[in-house]
């Protein structure tokens, strides 16, 4: 902070400033930007036609701040989730989700002689919301997105998190209720998940989750209900290969991050 | 209101032009619909025009780095934007307005800026003054807190317009940003035009040959995908002559141009 000036300067300086020269107004109006004290004196030795002008000009802006609009409430964060059109474009492909695995669940209670219904299907449950979160036909604003550099590896993994938010819960809850193991039903659906991530820098995340559904559901899906028996990577002694399985393909996802900078005809 | 220049902003610049291709190949779907285009753009407000199916918007997309060239050479801000490159640096300093903008219905005007300046990795504290800012140099002040669904298409178009300026582009595209403005908007949008045209590089494409001639300072004319005339707007208008299609000078320049070109690819 500059040196004080003196208060007879202060003083002349609430006057007008007549005999001071233009140096010294500018060091005491440095000053008084920073000092509150020396501001407190310059306003008891403000002249009365000094004083007239301020209260006009607070008269002023009372009436201007009166007369126009309002602030701008601040919203709090809760309340934007609903305008999201995340959540309402999920809405339908995750209540169908857990619908069917409702549906898996309520089978597999009043057939038991079956294999585990809910162990065939948890690994694909994640995969219709997953497309859903990352494809330029469901995201009206895809082409504004795309072009802004947060589009990209991090984008889609915070919209695939809000799925798995939903989905995880609903799968870890059914597989409580019909005793399977948590880490079968829910390491499978992780892995399911990275490898549609995974597989979406080359295809398309889209391709991908319909790709990797059709392949399951044909070559393990299907035969397992035909011959009424649990295939071997759904035993629990298969736990270390989808652990093993998620970082491998976790780590191909992440070398390929330049993938999902732009979203590709394919999507 | 002062604020302080980064050293950054004060950096002499290392690349002769803001927009650069050569030899640039875009596809939109198996079409290839920039075929071999050399381009050069500085500093000012370049007029894109061409007939439908030029390749306009393809063009655009590509130098938005919404979909990836399959060939050729592109540098923006003397970054070369067409392989594997990161992208986030060059998109900091691009606002796009696509020519079909899809938006969340249920966001509000000012909602919409916001999360288009949050995705465009703006400063957080600068983000509601700039908001602002683009919300009132478009006119939309009185329909900030309205919905986007409650839009007009005119309005739609401003707001679309206040999210591509709003993080103050280096390069700003748009496509065919006056569609469904009425002539008084349209006047005030030419102003904005001269306004952004002193420090940035703004390229509009538009069907609307006046607009070109009333508020830009370089005609840039595409068909099939090529670089058919690059020049002043009084050089457009001198290219015509009496005989050619058209109600203004400029019109006529245009049709001249256009005709010409198209005798010289059929031979």
């Amino acid at each position: 902070m500059t040196t004080h000036p003196s208060p007879a300067v202060i003083t002349r300086y609430a006057e007008g400033g007549s005999g001071l020269d233009d140096a010294t107004v500018w060091s005491v109006e440095v000053h008084l930007e920073t000092c509150a004290g020396c501001r407190a004196h310059l306003a008891g030795s403000a002249t009365d036609d000094t004083r007239a002008l301020l209260d006009r000009v607070a008269a002023g802006l009372a009436g201007g701040i009166a007369a126009g609009p309002l602030p701008v409430r601040r919203q709090r964060p809760w309340s934007a989730v609903h305008r999201r059109w995340l959540v309402w474009a999920l809405l339908p492909w995750l209540t169908m989700t857990v619908a069917v695995l409702g549906c898996a669940f309520l089978l597999e209670a009043l057939r038991p002689g079956l294999p585990s219904l809910l162990l065939l299907l948890a690994p694909v449950a994640p995969l219709p919301g997953v497309a859903v979160a990352w494809s330029r036909r469901a995201d009206p604003a895809w082409e504004l997105i795309t072009g802004t550099p947060s589009a990209g590896l991090t984008m889609l993994l915070r919209r695939t998190a809000a799925v798995l938010a939903i989905v995880i819960p609903a799968l870890a809850l059914a597989g409580a209720g019909s005793g399977i193991s948590l880490a079968l039903m829910l390491l499978p659906s992780l892995a399911f998940t990275t490898a549609t991530i995974a597989l979406g820098a080359v295809f398309g995340v889209r391709r991908a989750a319909a790709g990797v559904s059709l392949l399951w559901t044909l070559a393990v899906v299907l035969p397992s209900v035909v011959i009424e028996e649990l295939p071997v990577i759904l035993r629990p002694g298969s736990v270390p290969v989808w652990a093993l399985a998620i970082v491998g393909l976790a780590a191909f996802a992440a070398s390929r991050a330049d993938g999902y900078r732009r979203l590709s005809s394919r999507n | 209101m002062m604020r302080t220049v980064s050293a950054a902003e004060t950096a002499p610049t290392t690349h002769p032009w803001v927009v650069h291709t050569e030899g640039l190949r875009v596809r939109a779907g198996r079409h290839l619909a920039v075929d071999g285009l050399d381009l050069a753009l500085g500093i000012g407000v370049h007029g894109l025009l061409g007939p439908n199916g030029a390749g306009k918007t393809t063009l655009m997309r590509a130098l938005a780095t919404v979909v990836k060239p399959a060939g050729g050479r592109l540098t923006l801000l003397g970054e070369q934007v067409d392989g594997r490159s990161d992208l986030r640096r060059v998109r900091r300093a691009l606002g796009y307005l696509p020519q079909q903008f899809g938006f969340y219905p249920r966001f509000t005007v000012r909602e919409f800026v916001e999360y288009m300046a949050w995705l465009k990795e703006m400063p957080k504290t600068a983000v509601p003054g700039a908001v602002q800012r683009a919300i009132d140099r478009v006119g939309l002040t009185a329909k900030a807190n309205a919905r986007m669904k409650t839009l007009s298409g005119g309005m739609l178009r401003r707001a679309g317009i206040a999210q591509a300026i709003v993080n103050d582009p280096e390069v700003l595209l748009l496509d065919e940003p006056t569609v469904g403005l009425d002539p008084e908007q349209r006047l005030d949008f030419r102003e904005m035009l001269r306004d952004l045209s002193v420090d940035s590089c703004v390229l509009v494409s538009t069907h609307l040959v006046e607009d070109v001639v009333a508020a830009c300072t370089d005609v840039v004319m595409i068909n099939e995908g090529r670089l058919v005339y690059q020049g002043t707007p009084n050089d457009l208008t001198a290219q015509g002559g009496q005989g050619d299609a058209g109600d203004s000078p400029a019109e006529r320049g245009y049709s001249a141009l256009l005709r010409r070109h198209r005798a010289g690819a059929g031979r």
